[in-house]
């Protein structure tokens, strides 16, 4: 789990393009959206392409993606719950 | 300062319910909508619904006009713009421009070639159009997102108002290509059922293609409208998502209202863009109360067409000269109950009603909205 | 026309190098664009992480941008118009976009990166860092057309839709690049002039 979390911070860090974020600046709880990391909602649509490249998850729904893409704690539980790759 | 009046005239449209405006508006009138289930998997691997012009007809109508070679986007276009140009025997001198808008032109080309090939470019899309017709001016291409194709004949009133031009032939197309269905399906803003805007079912994008066209000219012998204030103002807001409170599309309309010297009150339509996504119809219906137009008939034609993207705006536009020519406004298709926060007057069923004053808007990626006053001029003929 | 208008300060990018109303702001030799925009990002001391998810045309359009508009206070009360234009469009976004769709095995579009796949982005990203609740069109022909920035700039101000035009012809193809970006006045000392802007845009 230690280590699903460290690649998507990695993962986030750099699909998301977020030039002056460190991975030790990213703590597992931090609100991803919002005041957190400041996501917005192409972000949100750029994680489940990841999510499905990567992991073999599909979201069909995007409102699904609210409570998954809270915090690197809630994608990685919901990450290996459910991958298929 | 002494501005002139400047009108629009001629117009036709070619789409998946007719290649003349005659028999657009009569599939309308008979609830008839374009948006069919699509089984191609070379556009997208499970079937969707869209707006799709018949290749073989477009093809067999091109062959019957010319044996030049041409793209599919293409000859939509020089079929919208041949009878208008021969109809209103404008002579295409210096004092005579193309203006065509577009989002993607020829962007299909890019399928067949690693490197793009001249096609690719909207500037060539649009010198193949003046050559094939003989322009002698430079043509202008807008290509300013989902407004493009309104914005484009704000842009020709503004260079006919200036004195640049007395006549801008105005050319829109865009077409239903794999790029941007797998676009509009990576945003999760495609509807799995034919859009339905403005309703609380709503679901998501219907795409669609077509080409339209119309004269913007200085000549008012056969206009249908005047063209009587525009403005194209920025949400500053988000480059996907449209603004919470509609400040561009308030602010477009406020100026077009301005210039045209209108108010809410003179409005008897609103042919607005209604892309059926949640937030782009609730966005709308927010703008408009903001401005007094909650009881204006409204409408938005997606529900026949899908969304045209760069040939919408114009499409529409098109439409709405004839609901004012003859006094006939049509259902929204799609809509059956409310399905945005604060009350608009969607049209449920056509409306025998007088328009001698109609607004047209739409809105786009990259924050940018476009609004159009139209006041109706010759009985609207 | 009935007024004159004038060009009151102007930037351009190419090759590496920012000029700014006619001095050298910014070089950096041999540099690769997407490395270049970010050295003159931080050069320019600008704070503004979306920065750095903008595709190529738009971060070339943003750093010439904000180099004209650094003084003016974002407070939406700005009627600053933005108009835009350049030949290629977003064709080399739309060329990366179309690449992500080519392999039916390796399917996987990118919303990130067709949201830019529309030339007008660029002046959306510009209006959102400003606050500019603003004209805003974008334009493409074959070549830098000075006559038309003239006579659609001058437009915009004869008809008091805007108070000033920021004019820009951004192009960018396969790491080939020119932004050339002025902003257009109702008094200054240079007359908004096609050929005095073909000057400007050539020096």
């Amino acid at each position: 789990m230690e280590a699903l979390k460290q690649e998507l911070k990695e993962k986030i860090i750099n699909i998301l393009n977020l030039e002056d974020v460190q991975i030790e600046d990213v703590n597992d709880n931090d609100a991803l959206f919002g005041d957190g990391l400041g996501l917005d909602s192409i972000d949100a649509l750029e994680l489940i392409v990841m999510m499905d490249k990567d992991y073999g998850i599909k979201l069909a729904d995007p409102k699904e993606g609210k409570a998954i893409f809270q915090s690197i704690e809630t994608m990685a539980k919901y990450i290996s719950e459910n991958r298929t790759k | 300062m002494n501005v002139k009046n400047v009108y629009i005239a001629y117009t036709n449209c070619i789409t998946p319910l007719g290649f003349d405006v005659d028999s657009n508006v009569q599939a309308i009138a008979n609830g008839v909508s374009g948006i069919r289930l699509q089984e191609n998997s070379t556009l997208m691997t499970a079937p969707f619904y869209a707006g799709v012009i018949d290749s073989d007809k477009l093809n067999t109508a091109f062959a019957a006009l010319s044996d030049a070679k041409a793209t599919r986007l293409e000859k939509m276009m020089v079929l919208a713009l041949d009878p208008i140009i021969k109809k209103s025997g404008v002579e295409l001198n210096a004092k005579t421009a193309l203006i065509l808008s577009t989002t993607k032109g020829n962007i299909t080309v890019l399928n067949e070639n690693a490197v793009p090939v001249p096609d690719a470019y909207l500037h060539q899309l649009a010198q193949n159009i003046v050559d094939f017709f003989g322009f002698t001016t430079q043509p202008i291409v807008v290509s300013n997102a989902c407004v493009s194709g309104i914005m484009a004949v704000s842009v020709a009133k503004r260079l006919v108002q200036a004195g640049l031009y007395d006549n801008v032939f105005v050319i829109s197309g865009d077409e239903v290509s794999e790029f941007v269905l797998s676009g509009f399906n990576s945003f999760q803003a495609m509807s799995d059922v034919p859009c339905k805007p403005y309703s609380a079912n709503r679901k998501g994008v219907t795409l669609g293609e077509a080409a339209a066209a119309a004269l913007v000219t200085i000549n008012n012998s056969e206009a249908k409208a005047k063209i009587a204030g525009d403005g194209s103002i920025n949400d500053a807001n988000h480059i996907s998502g449209p603004s919470r409170t509609g400040e561009g599309l308030v602010r477009s309309i406020e100026s077009a209202f301005n210039e045209a010297g209108v108010t809410a009150q003179n409005i008897d339509y609103i042919s607005a863009h209604g892309t059926a996504t949640p937030f782009n119809d609730e966005m709308e219906a927010v703008a408009f109360n903001r401005l007094g137009l909650n009881e204006v008939p409204v409408n938005s034609l997606k529900g026949y067409y899908g969304h045209t993207l760069g040939a919408s705006g114009l499409l529409e536009t098109v439409i709405g000269l004839e609901s004012m020519a003859r006094n006939k406004v049509f259902a929204s298709m799609g809509y059956d109950e409310p399905g945005v926060s604060q009350p608009i007057n969607v049209l449920a069923a056509n409306l025998d009603t007088p328009v001698n004053c109609f607004l047209k808007t739409a809105s786009g990626f990259g924050g940018c909205n476009t609004a159009v006053v139209f006041q109706k001029v010759n009985n609207g003929r | 026309m009935a007024d004159k208008y004038y060009i009151t300060q102007h930037c351009s990018i190419e090759g590496s190098r920012i000029s700014f109303n006619g001095a050298e702001f910014f070089i950096a030799p041999d540099t690769a664009f997407a490395d270049f925009a970010k050295q003159a990002y931080r050069h320019a001391g600008i704070d503004y992480p979306k920065f750095f998810k903008m595709d190529n045309l738009s971060k070339l359009s943003f750093l010439a941008a904000d180099l004209l508009l650094k003084d003016t206070v974002p407070d939406g009360g700005n009627n600053t118009a933005l108009l835009f234009a350049n030949a290629a469009s977003s064709l080399d976004t739309d060329v990366k976009y179309n690449d992500s769709i080519i392999d039916k095995e390796n399917y996987f579009p990118s919303p990130a990166v067709f949201v830019y796949t529309l030339p007008n982005i660029c002046m959306g990203e510009i209006s959102i860092k400003h606050k500019l609740y603003t004209e805003n069109s974008f334009f493409v022909f074959e070549a830098f057309n000075p006559e038309f920035f003239a006579n659609y700039a001058a437009i915009l101000l004869d008809t008091n839709k805007a108070e000033t035009v920021l004019c820009g012809w951004v192009e960018f193809f396969k790491d080939e690049y020119k932004a050339f970006v002025y902003e257009v006045a109702k008094e200054g000392s240079l007359e908004h002039t096609a050929k005095n802007i073909q000057t400007l845009y050539l020096s």
